[in-house]
């Protein structure tokens, strides 16, 4: 009996590490690569935006996966996280040292996002499946087109706040706007390195699979599993659903800042519902659920398309093929049949030769 | 005083008087069955006495305390688990992790010390993992703990969700068809099994059943429903021979 639950522990533990791992290597080889001199200068701009990718889907798998439900406004949760941490980083400007206004960032970034997360799934998480998906795919657009037409500015008096335009502000002529409507925040600090990035991708891994496999991702999953079931055996709904949700809100969150952080201007614009979609495809392609997964998908499907430069306009030909057939190559049934008669009979020839 | 104590209990869904004025007592540690012929309302007064429906009028009372009303967290955490017709297992958690799910309740974490791994956390898991072997024992599913519930067949399946109910520590466990789709020989093993969980947990238990081996194998009171109402209470043999059960089951 002990050794069964040694064995499911080993099973998680063993899994876990080996995701931590993956991230560490790959890691290491990027940065051998990048002190070699072997990469070029565009594969090294797409280091942090992969890293922003990572977190954003892993973070959604949280919710789609872990959780159950639909969401197509995680774009919504990045955007609110990458405003309020360069809002914060430009307002304070080199008043702090630069790492500790950073941490600062992350952390407004995720709490503001958790906020948002806890203001939207109140309210949301009433509904289920096609409906949640299409209330949280309007709160990301709703987030998107709100930031752009917001100004914010900031004077002796304290801050301004406008939906109209920089005149409204009403600011002292020493004033300074700090968000401009649709030109956005400029002048964050560049911050984000690959790094950190890295760095935040095994907190967020770390938060992620460690609920996962607690009392509360146990809640979680068998809510998911079957509502009413359990809430028979006294798991409370709303309280996990929340949980899960305004969780995976505030690593969208991270990935926001992170995002941010790595350009110097900041505008609306990547925050639409192409880049929810886009995450929920890393989501659906790595497997829902799985964690390890997500993150493999969301690193092929930001490379491919840069590496695909050359052919120009056939780029987003192949892109798509490309997708459609690791789709069919991952999910189909046929296909996880064909996967494991393969796995098989290299098994057996393996056992054939040794003996 | 008696474990569970029902009276008036009635709810319409339309113009369908579903429950109407049904009233029970069950005295605590008896085995207590609720037949009745299919559409008579036996699963709805489960779904009344659990808190998945609010009842329109009545009153629920369980060991002395009113609990009509209440959310189906509550009167779980009040003392009542239940068992399912259609079976409702996560599916995708582990055997092990059903029962423990059934255990959120009473070995208890805060979910950062289960982020961060705090020393409660690893101390509560073995509590958890321990009670929850234990209790896959009685019902013979040690061996299966790391499988994934929907990997288990049928019969199985059945136990663990009342393994899972168990699992919360219910004053009262209310069983819906547990044989159903059982072959005799299943059926069997079953009516040992919930004589003894009743005697090693000491639970007061009511089960819905078409089995008649079943329940008058096991049960020492009966309540009959016909159309939403009590058609006759009392003691297993005599509701049984009762002519008017007998007319309720197989027609004039």
């Amino acid at each position: 009996m002990k050794m069964n639950i040694l064995k499911t522990m080993n099973k998680t533990t063993k899994s876990n590490t080996i995701t931590y791992l993956l991230v560490a290597v790959v890691y290491l080889v990027v940065q051998l690569l990048v002190t070699t001199g072997n990469i070029s200068s565009l594969m090294k701009g797409l280091l942090v935006p992969l890293c922003v990718y990572v977190i954003a889907a892993i973070s959604l798998n949280l919710v789609v996966g872990i959780s159950g439900e639909l969401s197509l406004g995680h774009a919504g949760f990045m955007c609110v996280g990458a405003y309020a941490s360069a809002f914060f980083s430009v307002l304070v400007g080199d008043a702090l040292p630069e790492m500790l206004r950073f941490i600062l960032a992350i952390l407004i970034g995720a709490g503001v996002a958790a906020i948002f997360g806890i203001l939207i799934g109140i309210p949301v998480l009433k509904l289920r499946g096609d409906y949640l998906a299409i209330v949280t795919l309007a709160f990301g657009e709703i987030i998107k087109n709100l930031m752009n037409v917001m100004y914010v500015g900031r004077d002796a008096d304290g801050l301004h706040f406008s939906v109209t335009d920089t005149a409204s502000l009403n600011m002292a002529p020493d004033g300074e706007v700090i968000i401009k409507g649709a030109l956005g925040i400029t002048g964050t600090p560049k911050n984000s390195t690959f790094t950190i990035g890295v760095i935040l991708i095994l907190i967020a891994l770390f938060i992620i699979l460690n609920l996962i496999h607690s009392r509360s991702g146990r809640a979680i999953m068998a809510i998911r599993d079957n509502r009413i079931a359990a809430e028979s055996v006294g798991i409370n709904i709303t309280k996990y659903k929340l949980m899960a949700f305004s969780i995976s809100a505030a690593l969208a969150g991270v990935a926001g800042v992170l995002y941010a952080h790595n350009l110097s201007t900041l505008t609306v614009k990547k925050f639409d519902y192409n880049t929810s979609i886009l995450i929920l495809v890393f989501v659906v392609l790595g497997g829902i659920g799985n964690i390890r997964g997500s993150m493999i998908a969301a690193v092929i499907l930001t490379v491919l398309p840069e590496v695909l430069r050359g052919l120009s306009d056939y780029r987003m030909l192949i892109y798509a093929i490309v997708l459609i057939a690791m789709m069919l190559f991952n999910w189909a049934p046929s296909a996880i049949n064909w996967r494991a008669k393969i796995k098989a009979k290299i098994k057996n020839r393996n056992m054939k030769e040794a003996e | 005083m008696a474990m569970l104590e029902v009276k008036g209990l009635s709810i319409s869904f339309g113009g369908l008087r579903a429950v109407d004025g049904f009233d029970l007592t069950i005295e605590e540690g008896m085995l207590y069955g609720l037949i009745g012929p299919n559409g008579a309302g036996k699963t709805t007064v489960f779904n009344l006495l659990t808190g998945v429906y609010k009842p329109d009028e009545g009153i629920v009372r369980l060991d002395g305390k009113d609990i009509t009303g209440k959310s189906i967290v509550e009167i779980n955490k009040g003392g009542i688990a239940r068992t399912f017709q259609n079976i409702r297992l996560f599916k995708e958690l582990s055997v092990l992790d059903n029962v423990k799910a059934g255990l959120h309740n009473h070995n208890t974490y805060s979910t950062i010390e289960g982020i961060f791994r705090l020393p409660k956390y690893y101390r509560v898991e073995k509590e958890m993992n321990s009670r929850a072997m234990e209790i896959l024992k009685v019902f013979d599913l040690d061996a299966e703990a790391d499988i994934l519930a929907s990997n288990l067949p049928y019969g199985k399946q059945r136990k663990l969700e009342i393994a899972r109910a168990i699992a919360t520590e219910p004053k009262l466990l209310l069983l819906d068809e547990p044989a159903a789709g059982m072959n005799p020989n299943e059926t069997g093993e079953l009516m040992d099994t919930i004589r003894f969980v009743r005697e090693k947990f000491g639970m007061t238990i009511l089960l819905i059943e078409h089995d008649m081996k079943l329940v008058s194998g096991i049960c020492e009171e009966l309540t009959v429903l016909n159309f939403g109402q009590v058609l006759t209470q009392g003691k297993t043999e005599e509701v049984l021979n009762n002519p008017a059960v007998i007319t309720a089951y197989l027609g004039e």
